[in-house]
């Protein structure tokens, strides 16, 4: 040993690459253990709030049970989906197949930028034009709508990947025996694309059932059971009682509040999983032939 | 070109698209209008937001009817804004890179895969759910563990000092915001590295650098435009963040935030909590006043999402889950 205190710099270099490492993975725990937690936290005091009442009942003032908010969230996440996968998928079709132009390039980028526009920017201008506006108050069709506005970017992007994933080539063989460009697209290509559509509605559906801030504004809330109104009616839905019922100082109020987000988290959370393990089978199928 | 129905078809719901942008913009503009002609450039400057006296009646004053007294600025929420997003980046931005660095390069296929899944999961948590666990966990945490903690290394910077209160307020808010900002940015970094030719990398090793240095001295330089990219990315996710931030932010109304533990409130924030007071309003200049408030958040997110695209080149190379 020439001297005790020099280490080589190799061997320095070693260990700082060891701490990079070690820092790399450690940031990764650091985001790891606050996820772990959250899902910990909602499923233990949810499970625990779980009740058959919660499925039967109607919320009465702070307690009893969820069945409006449930079947509210169901109804404003299926009218959303009604209105955003037409446009969505025709919108991601024209940007595969005849978006290269300046037009095609435009919306490309706006699909992105209205992504990223936050959803109380939406809920509110739902609210000023469709709420009062338009004379609709609290009410199904305004919060669809805006929910809408807000997946439409997801479905049309995951609708133009999946149709630009289609080979070239079936779509020449279909022109080269006559057939019309309607034909070709819609009956050819289409049956193909679907799955990467529906993983985009998916997508959607999970985006949707978490949102709070739009419907607040646009839904409003209620304690009874949607009567088939699309206007004039306010609705309850999920996520409002976990904002709204966690601030109230009661257990039972907390206990809903709980429950509401385990159902959200358990939805969002398989619809995830399946999410995962379809991009995953698809992607290696892609690839290879077709 | 011929324009055949089917096409037209496909155009026309296409442009829904923009439209739909555009009805944003003409839409909250238009009924903001009045505000913003009552408000003037105070809107940005003032710092106090008082509705008035909302049971006299209402005089015509700057050419619009608003109650006396009325007096709408929102600079507090503005700076509490900038100050979580900002303080929600410091945090997020380092501890994303380490992420990106750990998923892309750190480890073997089979487990990157299930690994990374964790973090699509963090960007799937529903923003209200991130506040219920915030209202439950975190605040107590920041009030008893880390506010204390923080106190007690970095006190003596005077906005780290000082009482640290019930827990909601500024440190609380940024935290959350960074937890949501990280899937974010680490999945967009964690894209680019691996899209990193492997000539560079290659060039590196025949250097003699070790995998470590390989990454941080060749491949991280390599994306650094999409790193700024994404950072801007996640700074107008923040920066439009409602309901997680309204759960644990503490709700200030008037008053700048003292040190990193003072309640906050944040433009977004701050519309959902006060329409059922606006509404009292009759002259309704406080419901258009929160019309401002959205328009200039629509203004921002655009433009932050815009410079962001542009660094990041190509929007369509990040895989849109």
């Amino acid at each position: 040993m020439p001297h005790p205190l020099k280490i080589s710099r190799i061997t320095r270099r070693k260990w700082l690459s060891g701490l990079g490492w070690g820092l790399a993975a450690a940031s990764f725990v650091l985001v790891a253990t606050p996820l772990l937690d959250i899902l910990f936290t909602v499923v233990r005091k949810g499970m625990s709030a779980l009740s058959l009442a919660l499925f039967t009942q109607v919320t009465n003032g702070i307690s009893g049970g969820l069945l409006n908010a449930i079947t509210g969230t169901l109804v404003l996440v299926s009218g959303a989906l009604i209105i955003a996968a037409p446009v969505g998928v025709l919108a991601g079709i024209y940007l595969s197949e005849f978006g290269r132009g300046r037009f095609g390039r435009t919306v490309r980028f706006l699909d992105d930028v209205l992504a990223g526009v936050p959803s109380i920017v939406l809920g509110y201008f739902s609210y000023v034009t469709l709420v009062i506006g338009l004379g609709w108050q609290f009410s199904v069709l305004a919060g669809s709508l805006t929910l809408a506005i807000m997946v439409v970017p997801y479905i049309a992007r995951f609708t133009e990947i999946s149709f630009m994933q289609v080979p070239g080539g079936l779509r020449e063989a279909g022109y080269a025996l006559g057939l019309r460009e309607f034909t070709v697209i819609m009956r050819l290509a289409l049956p193909l694309a679907l799955p990467g559509i529906l993983t985009g509605v998916l997508f959607a559906i999970a985006i949707a059932l978490g949102e709070t801030a739009p419907l607040i504004y646009t839904a409003g809330w209620s304690n009874f059971l949607w009567n088939g109104r699309l206007i004039h009616e306010p609705i309850g839905y999920l996520t409002y009682v976990i904002w709204s019922f966690i601030n109230q100082p009661y257990r039972s109020a907390h206990a809903l509040a709980f429950a509401a987000a385990f159902l959200v988290i358990l939805m969002v959370l398989v619809i995830n999983v399946g999410l995962n393990a379809a991009l995953r089978r698809a992607r290696p199928a892609r690839a290879g032939q077709r | 070109m011929k324009l055949r129905p089917f096409r037209i078809v496909l155009i026309l719901f296409t442009s829904l698209i923009p439209l739909a942008l555009l009805a944003v913009l003409i839409f909250l503009g238009r009924y903001s209008w009045p505000a913003v002609t009552f408000n003037g450039w105070h809107f940005l400057a003032g710092h106090t937001w008082n509705l008035g006296n909302l049971y006299a009646d209402p005089v015509k004053q700057r050419g619009v009817l608003a109650p006396i007294g009325a007096n709408y600025g929102i600079l507090v929420f503005v700076a509490g804004t900038l100050l979580t997003s900002t303080i929600a980046l410091i945090i997020a931005v380092p501890i994303s890179l380490g992420v990106a660095v750990f998923l892309a390069e750190g480890l073997r296929s089979r487990l990157r895969t299930p690994l990374s899944f964790v973090v699509e999961l963090l960007a799937a948590v529903p923003s209200v759910v991130y506040g219920l666990w915030g209202y439950a966990v975190l605040t107590p945490l920041v009030a008893h563990t880390i506010g204390p903690g923080l106190r007690s290394v970095l006190g003596f910077i005077p906005f780290f000092s000082g009482a640290i209160g019930s827990g909601y307020g500024l440190l609380a808010a940024s935290i959350v915001l960074a937890l949501m900002v990280v899937p974010i940015i680490a999945a967009t970094v964690r894209d680019a590295l691996a899209q990193v030719p492997s000539e560079t990398k290659e060039a590196a090793y025949a250097l003699g650098a070790t995998h470590f240095e390989v990454v941080r001295r060749a491949m991280l330089p390599a994306v650094r435009g999409n790193i700024i990219g994404a950072c801007i990315l996640g700074l107008g996710r923040a920066l439009g963040e409602t309901m997680a931030v309204l759960m644990v932010s503490g709700g200030a109304l008037n008053y700048f935030p003292g040190n990193i533990y003072s309640p906050v409130t944040t433009m977004a924030s701050f519309i959902v909590s006060q329409l059922d007071s606006a509404m009292q309003d009759p002259t309704g200049m406080a419901v258009r006043s929160l019309a401002e408030i959205a328009l200039i958040l629509f203004i921002i997110s655009v433009l932050t999402n815009v410079i962001a695209r542009l660094l990041t080149g190509t929007s369509r190379n990040a895989s849109p889950a």
